[in-house]
């Protein structure tokens, strides 16, 4: 068990190795920050100043040691377009985002899960057909049409919901949430719908289809050999080997989740820092773009182990190297 | 055949299991009838595709759609149970019929205990508090051979062998005492070294417990040393059916015959092992008449013609145009 | 029983095999389960009258809104045929589904989207396909640690969704290259993120095929008498694979249309002078408050229907292909 966290963790840690290259190498080899930061006019002497400030002359793994040091503490260096620095533009903005996250992975799973139960038992019932319709019709519909249809219908037409912004935000310890007011969770609602509509008919297309794949395994059919009650059988059995992959792939989903709120704050206006992302690459902010890539793998790669660690919690089959050896 | 006071525990009728396919009907089980008496075990032995398996599942009411029983019923102690409701069925399920699948790495979940299953399924038929059901739990472990069942009550399959494992498959057909078992290919999924010991203890138990085995196999030698009587399957209809030993030793159809000298004896000194022409019919293209007619080296005009029924011979019933004396035997399609 | 001696016997012209073939296709299940279906069949049928629109929009549509020099200001936003908008202007019968902000026919810069759309997507697809295929070959038939390796790109690349893959690489290169000479390869760039985003699915199917094929015997033999057996394993699994990478491609299909529009939208994708239709909702959308709706509903009922249509018929290749439901 310990062998398998340190196993995880190690492969973390390489992993963000990698990223950290690469975005170093983004630093390195993309754009010049002196142009970018002094424009076309700066003089040579000015230049070279500010290649001496940046360090910029020194031998290239100096540079790499430096970057990484700063970025473990936390600092990725001044944004070119905005001049503040980036690791306080991450944080103003990080709120919003993973509350954004959050309240839609709250309704995707919420809402997808059981509805992908449903459509796997109950396969040929009039319901299921209607969810799986909507479903395909779901993951037809990209994000931000569906964003901008209910924009339409309950902001331009309706009246009812704000359509950009995040209202009134309320300061915890530093944090700044838009979750505690009625006004808050007024201009979170349509995001946050938007954003949990794709991944909610994933998750139930996937949960009926592990079902359907579960309902036809042997040990289902035995357990309807041996009498057991229906709810035993689908609820028990059946469930539990479905949720198992279900994991997995939730947990992927939220990382997908993340990257999908790049477009859902585009459509809102929504302060996050997926817009923050998107400014980025449209200037060319080398900053914000590696230090967003960075923050992202860290997610991705948390994510991954906590999906790890959960699967090694459910299925017993991991936690087989050990235990008694079978004599025959 | 004596007297017989009491019914047969099961009574198969004129069983006929219908898959409904865009090319037709096709019918894997036809016109299918025989009994098992208590406590007695019924080899039912055939190719791949003979329909043994179909029969099985029909009779425990385990049809996968679209196939359905189309006609015909399948009777349990005096009591018709082709047609119920699910929820009948399921009651019946465990506890008066039960069913052994091939290959015990897939028949166990994978994410419950050994012990689980078996107090789940103990407590669905009874109501046994949950001490009482674990201690008879273990006490099944230790029945169908598994060591310190104490311990592995709480194990999980994959912690098992595949031998063991179909031990605790037995021992979960076996937990609720049913009256017959449907053990379909028990050991073909196993070492052959372990076989035996399965054949051996499923049979000794059975005895045990009381239960009726129908035992569906391809493999002759396990009929031989278990079956109390044989019935031999083709291309979803019965050629023959009787004491194994007058089946195997005195096969009347030509289909057994062939299938009998098909198996090397040791011992046995024979120049060529008896090899059957062709191959068992798909579902699709039965021949007119007998099944077998094609690949028969005795056949004749008339089993073309119609289809045998069951016929008394001695002491087995086969069909067989060759065992009707009413029917003109003129020319033969040789 | 002579006749199909005989037939068994001549050479069947390549006329003839054409129509033993239509014929087999016909009889087959796959045409079965296509004919059950109508809601299929509808899909099939939208989805070869939008192929059709778009290879066809230089010459069908009404108007050529690719030319920056016909268009009119004094078009522009004009609501659709028969509609009144907020301001009171009217409709007219000239520009059937209104106009945008700078003057553009919405049917053809519709029209004219859908040609975008579909070319990036298409071609994005069978780039990806094609590096996939040859990846998983690769992989598959190599095994050791390349396959080790090329796997594990593609694991850590699975956990990162299309999206930000191709905006990663659309901002380094944005960053390497010049403006210009950026904003001149905007298309291929576009064209190989998304490639770069899809090409894990093909790799990992025909990696299981070609490692299927590997354990055979006749792999073994074709090296035993000296035939190269990569080649033989190739004709071997090809076949195999065409089904299922059929159906990925035709899913990924969808999502690369869906990702080529949602970059656009964003505004890193197509270039502005050629506006696909996600540029063309991107543009509508600051319209929606001022009532000028069509400008953004359009173009995505449009997108809308491609997708769905391209996802059914997906779906259910996927289910008519699949040996197990069979």
């Amino acid at each position: 068990m310990l062998a398998f966290i340190v196993q995880r963790l190690l492969q973390a840690i390489v992993v963000m190795m990698v990223v950290g290259i690469i975005s170093f190498s983004l630093f390195q080899f993309v754009g010049d920050p002196v142009n970018n930061m002094l424009g076309p006019e700066g003089t040579t002497e000015q230049r070279e100043k500010l290649r001496e400030k940046l360090g910029l002359n020194d031998a290239i793994p100096i540079q790499f040691i430096r970057y990484a040091g700063n970025a473990l503490k936390g600092e990725f260096g001044l944004s070119y377009r905005m001049g503040k620095p980036v690791d306080e533009l991450l944080v103003e903005r990080l709120p919003a985002t993973i509350e954004l996250v959050a309240v839609s992975a709250v309704i995707a799973l919420v809402i997808g899960v059981p509805m992908g139960v449903y459509t796997g038992l109950r396969r040929d019932s009039w319901l299921s057909r209607v969810f799986l319709t909507v479903s395909l019709v779901g993951i037809s519909l990209p994000t931000f049409v569906i964003g901008i249809l209910m924009i339409l219908v309950f902001g331009v037409w309706l009246g009812w919901l704000p359509t950009f912004g995040r209202g009134g935000v309320v300061d915890i310890g530093g944090w700044q949430t838009s979750l505690l007011t009625l006004q808050g969770w007024s201009h979170i609602i349509m995001p946050a719908i938007t954003l949990a509509l794709f991944q909610l008919t994933l998750i139930m297309r996937l949960v009926r289809a592990e079902m359907l794949e579960v309902l036809r395994t042997d040990y289902i059919k035995f357990a309807r050999a041996r009498g057991l009650k229906s709810r035993d059988v689908n609820f028990g059995h059946a469930l539990k080997n479905t949720l198992v992959p279900v994991i997995t792939i939730t947990g992927l989903q939220i990382g997908s989740l993340l990257a999908f709120s790049i477009i859902t704050e585009t459509v809102f206006a929504w302060p996050g820092m997926g817009l923050l992302f998107l400014q980025g690459i449209q200037f060319v902010d080398i900053p914000v773009m590696s230090s967003y890539l960075v923050l992202m793998a860290l997610f991705f790669v948390l994510i991954n182990l906590a999906v790890d660690l959960l699967y090694y919690a459910v299925d017993p089959r991991l936690r087989a190297e050990h235990t008694g050896g079978a004599a025959h | 055949m004596n007297d017989r006071e009491r019914r047969p525990l099961l009574e198969v009728e004129n069983l006929r299991v219908e898959f409904p396919t865009r090319r037709g009907t096709l019918v894997a089980v036809d016109d299918v009838s025989f009994h098992i008496d208590e406590g007695e075990v019924l080899g039912v032995v055939g190719e791949s595709g003979a329909g043994k398996s179909l029969t099985g599942a029909a009779i425990i009411g385990l049809l996968e759609p679209p196939g359905r029983i189309a006609s015909g019923q399948v009777v349990l102690d005096g009591r018709r149970i082709d047609n119920l409701s699910y929820e009948q069925m399921r009651r019946i399920r465990g506890r008066e019929i039960g069913m052994v699948f091939q290959d015990p790495l897939t028949s166990l979940n994978p994410l419950y205990t050994v012990g689980r299953q078996l107090v789940e399924t103990l407590q669905t038929h009874t109501d046994l508090g949950d001490d009482e059901a674990r201690e008879r739990a273990i006490a099944l472990l230790s029945e169908v051979g598994i060591p310190s069942p104490r311990v592995r009550i709480d194990q999980y399959p994959h912690q098992f062998s595949g031998g063991m494992r179909q031990r605790v498959v037995i021992a979960l057909a076996l937990c609720i005492n049913p009256r017959l078992i449907i053990a379909d290919e028990p050991t073909t999924a196993l070492d052959v070294s372990i076989q035996a010991q399965i054949i051996v203890l499923l049979k000794r138990l059975c005895r045990d417990h009381g239960a009726a085995v129908m035992l569906i196999t391809h493999d002759m030698g396990v009929i031989a040393e278990t079956a109390d009587r044989v019935a031999v399957m083709y291309a979803g209809r019965l050629a023959e059916i009787g004491a194994v030993d007058q089946v195997i030793n005195h096969a009347k159809h030509p289909y057994t015959h062939g299938l009998m000298g098909s198996i090397p004896v040791v011992g046995h000194d024979a120049d060529e092992l008896v090899q059957i022409e062709g191959t068992m019919p798909r579902l699709t293209a039965i021949p007119s008449g007998c099944a077998f007619n094609p690949r028969c080296p005795e056949a004749f005009e008339h089993c073309r013609a119609a289809r045998p029924d069951l016929i008394a011979v001695e002491d087995s019933q086969v069909a067989c145009w060759l065992y009707d004396p009413s029917v003109e035997r003129a020319v033969s399609l040789e | 029983m002579s006749t199909r001696i005989e037939s068994a016997v001549i050479p069947r012209s390549p006329a003839n095999r054409a129509a033993d073939a239509l014929r087999r296709f016909f009889d087959s299940d796959v045409y079965f389960s296509f004919k059950r279906s109508p809601v299929v069949v509808i899909a099939f049928f939208v989805t070869v009258l939008l192929f059709a629109v778009a290879a066809l929009a230089p010459w069908i549509a009404p108007h050529n809104t690719n030319e920056v020099a016909t268009l009119n200001l004094m078009d522009a936003r004009i609501p659709p045929f028969g509609v009144t908008d907020t301001f009171g202007n009217e409709g007219s019968a000239k520009f059937l589904l209104g106009t945008d902000d700078q003057g553009r026919d919405m049917l053809s810069a519709i029209m004219f989207g859908l040609r975008i759309s579909l070319g990036v997507g298409f071609a994005s697809v069978i780039l990806a396909a094609l590096l996939g295929t040859a990846l998983g070959l690769l992989s598959g038939y190599v095994g050791g640690r390349l396959d080790s390796l090329i796997m594990r790109i593609a694991d850590v690349q699975l956990t990162f969704p299309a999206i930000l893959i191709a905006l990663m690489i659309d901002g380094i290169v944005g960053g390497i290259l010049p403006r210009a000479l950026h904003e001149e390869l905007k298309l291929y760039v576009l064209v190989l993120a998304i490639s770069a985003s899809q090409w894990v699915n093909f790799a990992r199917t025909v990696r299981g095929s070609t490692l299927v094929e590997k354990n055979k015997e006749y792999v073994q033999a074709a090296r035993v008498i000296g035939v190269r057996p990569l080649l033989i394993m190739v004709r071997h699994v090809l076949p195999n694979v065409t089904g299922p990478v059929l159906v990925i491609g035709t899913l990924s299909l969808a999502i690369a249309i869906l990702t080529e529009a949602t970059l656009s939208f964003l505004g890193v994708g197509v270039p502005v002078t050629h506006p696909s239709l996600g540029t063309l909702i991107r543009i509508g959308q600051q319209y929606l408050f001022s009532g000028e709706w069509w400008m953004t509903i359009f173009p995505s009922v449009a997108l809308v229907i491609l997708v769905l249509a391209v996802n059914l018929l997906g779906d259910w290749l996927r289910d008519a292909l699949n040996p197990k439901l069979r």
